[in-house]
């Protein structure tokens, strides 16, 4: 007992203090992929509804590829697949230049893509539920597109998605275990590194268990807290038969 | 030739007809990997549901902690909780004699994922019995019908119903998943894949994998959707 | 929904030129890029301190002192060692990498630095000291992963069950576990487990018979084919460096005795 609590310190042989750092790029790699995979699905969403038929091949192409593939082959493929690709067009272009994306970055893109093609699922189921008549409504006051946006849609919209898109930051949350193969030093690479070191699995996955389930029961706590904020102003709905 | 390494000759991509075979042994670990796991999950998830809404509650309790836990954690910490936590414990599994359970990556593979599938499906399973209208089975009541019957013939086919397009996500993120079995050295599609990748460094082997597994999943999601609208043929045709 | 839209624009763009580092070529190599595993004590091991240790952290460094140009280092997973090389996240590997001649179709190779046995390892209780493929057959046999020593076992050792990790040291943690019968790997990396985590479990068995053709020469640093001032530049230093003997005297710091045997 004495051990591992000397293990877990935050002394010279203790892996406290990089278990925390490793919590920290785990979070951050969320929080940073979130809007980028919320904002894109979206863009994705509108995508679909678009009239025109090759927006709406690309968006089905596009979830259907992105919701279909590993994550781990996704990241892997981003890793290696954007670095060379990227030098190629630097070299095409006749220019001379170092271009480096880091595990960082590759993991934001990879989870990203991914999560704008699970977020645009519900975004669409949003805006199916949105009535048709509040956006005719509003059109007949003699509100502009941008103002129809603002104050119509987009409360409802968001409203009817957060369920759905909370679910996607949960997902999300535990997804990022999988930057550890590409050297991000993560919650999961530290534990990964601790276990071979220290030869303590019990103690170290356990303790990155720990991390990702404390931010998953705060982010639900969070979530409810902010469903309830949306809904303000709607009776409390009863059991929906 | 062997039939596995010709795709790769008639496309003329050597490195898939070198490692096409590896590949073709790799698809059939993923598909026993994904196939055994989802159904046992399936077996244990409607008991552990029912258990969930209708056990005493020290037993709730108890699975809401073990449901909580596994949904709320990455299945990679799970994996390597059972592959090289439980698999540390030889002597104690050597004394119950199932050193040759855990021991084989497979069988750990399969354990991890079973028990983490079996928590997503027992809330979906929860989730669609609630769903259930309670006008349903107080009917049933009225009639003098058994608690049993109520369950099995009137609650159960209805909640399936409902469960029927959560369960089909959960396989495809199933067949996801299991590419972290590569990570424990097992050889499924994605780990012959990293092998044959490091011996040729050809990425374009990656992109061989993508298809497959896009072409598992989307033939999984059409035969599901078949499935599901067989099933509710009866829904369809009022609507 | 707009300020989600230009909040995350910002954030790309930050993050985009953040990496993109338009800088001239260096054509004169005043700073290097070095990459290495980090999982494969006594060579490079990154500790608790999250600090990269080892015979070639030192033995680099000291080349880059003396070719008196900028080192910095990359920690890298090896399975992605070479493709990240080729991608230009690094511009050396140095990281206990044989130069074999499946690797050379991809990238060049310096002069050989390190040749030490390579060995298999197993339980105390193994009496035989025959790790030949007919006596180890039936047998589970690890390896890290897309190595020299997972090849060897690859086209050697058919009767056995051959499994690979994504580092030495999660092979050596199943070795300790039992669920591997015999480890190969170097020599000096095995004993490194040997005579640590590894004290009660294990011993080594026996060096295996090198094979040229998989095991290559010996241990060299990787680069990139069309860099090849680099390469000259870093074998003079590794020249000099046997010369003066600090090679050698690394060596017997961290390995116990000259690298190339």
């Amino acid at each position: 007992m004495a051990d591992w609590v000397a293990l877990l310190s935050f002394g010279p042989d203790g892996w406290g203090l990089a278990l925390l750092q490793g919590a920290w790029i785990t979070l951050s790699v969320a929080v940073v992929t979130l809007p980028f995979g919320l904002a894109l699905g979206l863009a994705v969403a509108l995508a679909f509804r678009s009239s025109s038929p090759f927006w709406r091949t690309a968006a089905t192409l596009y979830t259907t590829v992105f919701r279909g593939l590993p994550e781990l082959l996704t990241l892997y493929i981003i890793y290696f697949g954007i670095q060379l690709l990227v030098e190629h067009l630097i070299k095409l272009a006749g220019l001379q230049s170092q271009f480096s994306i880091s595990p960082f970055l590759a993991g934001v893109v990879a989870l990203g893509l991914v999560l704008a093609a699970f977020s645009a699922e519900v975004w669409l189921g949003a805006f199916n539920a949105l009535h048709k008549g509040q956006v005719e409504g509003a059109s007949a006051l003699g509100l502009g597109r941008f103002q129809t946006f603002r104050h119509i849609v987009w409360p409802q919209l968001l409203r009817a998605a957060l369920p759905g898109l909370g679910n996607n930051w949960m997902v999300l949350l535990k997804e990022t275990s999988l930057v550890s193969v590409i050297t991000l030093q993560d919650t999961m690479f530290i534990a990964t590194r601790a276990n071979v070191v220290t030869k303590e699995p019990f103690l170290f996955f356990g303790a990155a268990a720990c991390i990702y389930l404390f931010f998953s029961v705060v982010s639900s706590i969070g979530l409810w807290a902010l469903e309830r904020r949306s809904a303000r102003g709607f009776a409390p709905v009863g059991r929906q038969a | 030739m062997n039939w596995c390494s010709l795709p790769g000759y008639w496309i003329g991509f050597e490195v898939l007809e070198r490692y096409g075979c590896r590949l073709a042994d790799g698809f059939l670990i993923t598909l026993q990997l994904v196939g055994w796991s989802f159904c046992l999950g399936l077996l244990f998830s409607l008991p552990l549901a029912l258990m969930r809404l209708k056990a005493p509650l020290p037993v709730r309790a108890l699975l809401v902690g073990y449901m909580t836990v596994f949904r709320g954690t990455p299945l990679l910490v799970q994996l390597f909780l059972v592959y090289y936590g439980l698999g540390s414990l030889r002597p104690f599994w050597q004394e119950m004699n199932l050193w040759w359970f855990f021991r084989d990556p497979l069988y750990c593979c399969l354990f991890a994922f079973t028990l983490n599938t079996a928590a997503y499906q027992a809330e979906i399973m929860r989730g669609a019995l609630q769903a259930v209208p309670r006008g349903l089975s107080e009917a049933g009541r009225a009639l003098g019908l058994s608690k049993g019957v109520i369950l099995f013939r009137i609650e159960l086919p209805q909640a399936l119903m409902i469960a029927l397009r959560p369960l089909g996500n959960e396989l495809i993120i199933m067949v996801k998943a299991s590419a972290l079995g590569s990570l424990v050295t097992l050889y499924d599609l994605m780990g012959a894949t990293k092998f044959a990748f490091a011996r040729s460094f050809d990425l374009a082997i990656y992109l061989v994998a993508a298809v497959v597994y896009l072409a598992l999943v989307e033939a999984i999601r059409r035969l599901w959707a078949v499935g599901e609208r067989y099933l509710t043929r009866h829904l369809v045709a009022r609507a | 929904m707009k300020r989600l839209l230009i909040g995350s624009l910002i954030a790309a763009t930050v993050l985009a030129t953040g990496v993109v580092q338009s800088q001239a070529q260096q054509k004169d190599w005043k700073e290097i890029r070095i990459g290495t595993e980090g999982a494969y004590p006594p060579f490079n091991n990154l500790n608790a301190k999250k600090e990269l240790e080892g015979f070639e952290i030192d033995y680099a460094n000291a080349l880059c002192a003396k070719m008196q140009v900028k080192c910095t280092w990359v920690v890298q997973d090896w399975d992605g060692i070479i493709p990240a090389l080729l991608s230009n996240k690094y511009d050396v590997i140095v990281a206990g990498m044989n130069a074999t001649d499946e690797r050379k179709k991809r990238v060049d190779f310096t002069s050989v630095y390190t040749r030490t046995p390579i060995s298999m390892a197993g339980a105390k209780s193994i009496a035989s000291t025959d790790v030949s493929p007919d006596a180890l057959k039936g047998k589970t046999i690890g390896a890290q992963a897309s190595t020299i020593h997972m090849n060897f076992l690859e086209a050697h050792y058919k009767g056995s069950t051959a499994r690979g990790y994504p580092t030495q040291e999660e092979a050596n943690l199943d070795l300790l576990n039992g669920r591997l019968d015999y480890i190969v790997a170097d020599r000096l990396s095995l004993e490194d487990f040997i005579k640590g985590k590894g004290k009660d479990c294990c011993k080594i068995v026996a060096d295996v018979k090198r094979d040229p053709t998989i095991h290559g020469p010996g241990v060299a640093m990787a680069i990139r084919k069309e860099d090849t001032a680099l390469r000259d530049k870093l074998n003079a230093a590794i020249e000099a460096s046997q010369k003066d003997g600090s090679l050698d005297a690394i060596g017997k710091k961290w390995l116990g005795f000259a690298p190339i045997q």
